[in-house]
């Protein structure tokens, strides 16, 4: 047997743009063992809850992640709905479900350029960011705010889309499409890419259920987790499937990643053509008073919120379980076995949101 | 929207292993643990889902009291254990990977034990 050895790995390296620090156990160039370990930027922001008033809240809640902003904001939103027994009129609930498929897109678009960075890839790293920025434009045209939109509220959501520019953010999917056909046949099909990622870091579909695996990780391997199913906000009144692929390893939840782009697009479509009209807000009374876990399904997986309301303006309780954290097992057991030159490549596969995850 | 339904049940911390492992055998997969303080106790809500059905069993302890940890029975429940014990100071026996209170760096031990804010109330009542 070889000597072990233990190599740092973060918290600050080149492909990680947030800390999270690995104390990696080699033989070798192998891992043998990983030892994750966190905190480096924890901000408590659940605690705040004793703080700020529960409208108030939605606020912290979408300041928890600077990518899937808007899908904290909703989905704390439908916690205190739920709790509260508030019904949200339709249109609002399109709206949200539009808002979170163009966050999908962003988050996606974002890391596959991360991806394309640690690999090397600057060229392709510039193609997907410019196809973000299509996105960010049109979240800033109905929202106002490129990437905190503040446009959700318990009992709605702040602002409407007009039907003007619903049929241009239509009209303008087939060009922002065919940009992402191009990109993604260099993701999926580029010899490089895939000598780069296949078989590398593989998880397999039992160690993804044993170990929580949720999102594209989990959908990498098999486990068809998507939160979506369940039909919450207006996702119940579209028609689309998880994407799933079988082998587990960088490549499959890159192509899972890919995929999910042209789901979003023509869910957001779907959307675009049966929003019902109405009002987009119901006014909030009272105080909440009971508890709810609050789910969804944000780009990196499955989002829980859970809220516990006292009968005050001030919750007694909010637990954000982020994808990230949850996704730090399966990480673990990916790594184990792994070459040393992997694992840069591992850890951006599973799109860790180290922000998330330190809320 | 379809209002999702959650099931939640209180047991006794002695039933906890048990009722975990009946999920594991259904093949639920776990999708949270977390811990939130009530007065002077702790809940401790475990979530499991299997093909979309959403269900919790919650145990309630005094803040002196150890429980056992499930990570024997789902691999991955040593990162919210870890967590919990870092944060609220509940001490989880036998977990499969015990960070021993260096999972979550924090400058004080324990925050989410009893938070204040250095003597500041909610910013509205100032």
């Amino acid at each position: 047997m070889s000597r072990q050895i233990v190599m740092p790995f973060g918290p600050q390296h080149p492909v990680l743009p947030e800390p999270i620090h690995l104390d990696l156990v080699l033989e070798d160039e192998t891992v043998v063992d990983v030892i994750p370990s966190i905190g480096y930027v924890h901000r408590g922001l659940e605690t705040l809850v004793e703080k700020r008033q529960f409208p108030e809240y939605v606020y912290i809640a979408e300041r928890t992640c600077g990518i899937c902003s808007f899908i904290h904001g909703m989905t704390y939103c439908q916690g205190v709905e739920r709790v509260m027994g508030l019904e949200v009129p339709e249109r609002a609930h399109y709206l949200r479900t539009i808002w979170s498929e163009y966050s999908r897109l962003h988050s996606h678009l974002l890391w596959l350029g991360l991806f394309a960075d640690g690999m090397g890839f600057e060229n392709l790293f510039m193609n997907a960011w410019k196809h973000r920025e299509f996105v960010l434009d049109v979240m800033e045209e109905t929202t106002g705010g490129r990437v905190i939109q503040g446009s959700c509220k318990v009992g709605g959501v702040r602002r409407d889309i007009d039907q003007e520019t619903l049929k241009k953010m239509e009209r303008d999917l087939k060009g922002f499409e065919k940009g992402l056909k191009e990109m993604a046949n260099v993701f999926l099909n580029d010899d490089s890419i895939a000598s780069r990622l296949r078989g590398v870091g593989v998880l397999s579909r039992n160690d993804a259920y044993v170990c929580g695996a949720v999102g594209p990780t989990g959908r990498g391997s098999g486990v068809p987790i998507d939160i979506r199913m369940t039909g919450y906000a207006a996702y119940g009144e579209v028609d689309f499937s998880p994407v799933v692929e079988e082998d587990g390893d960088c490549y499959a939840r890159c192509a899972v990643r890919v995929n999910e782009l042209f789901s979003s697009i023509e869910i957001i479509r779907q959307l675009i053509d049966r929003i019902p009209g109405g009002e987009i807000e119901v006014k909030v009374k009272g105080n909440p008073d009971g508890e709810y876990f609050s789910r969804s399904e944000q780009p990196r997986g499955e989002l829980v919120h859970y809220v516990k309301g006292n009968g005050t303006k001030y919750l007694a309780r909010s637990r954000i379980r982020t994808p990230t954290l949850t996704n730090i097992p399966p990480l673990v057991k990916m790594l184990q076995g792994c070459e040393l030159a992997d694992v840069p490549v591992i850890v951006l596969s599973i799109d860790p949101c180290i922000g998330c995850m330190e809320r | 929207m379809k209002p999702e339904n959650q099931e939640l049940r209180v047991i006794d911390t002695a039933h906890l292993i048990g009722e975990v492992e009946d999920f594991r055998n259904k093949g639920y997969r776990l999708v949270n643990v977390s811990c939130t303080r009530a007065g002077e106790e702790f809940e401790i809500s475990y979530s499991f889902e299997l093909d979309l059905r959403f269900e919790n069993i919650r145990i309630i302890i005094p803040p002196d009291a150890d429980i056992p940890s499930i990570s024997g029975i789902y691999w991955g429940a040593f990162i919210y254990e870890n967590e919990m014990h870092d944060l609220f100071g509940v001490h989880v026996r036998g977990m499969n990977i015990d960070f021993k209170g260096n999972l979550i760096r924090t400058t004080v031990p324990y925050p989410f034990r009893n938070t204040s804010f250095k003597g500041e109330g909610p910013c509205q009542d100032r």
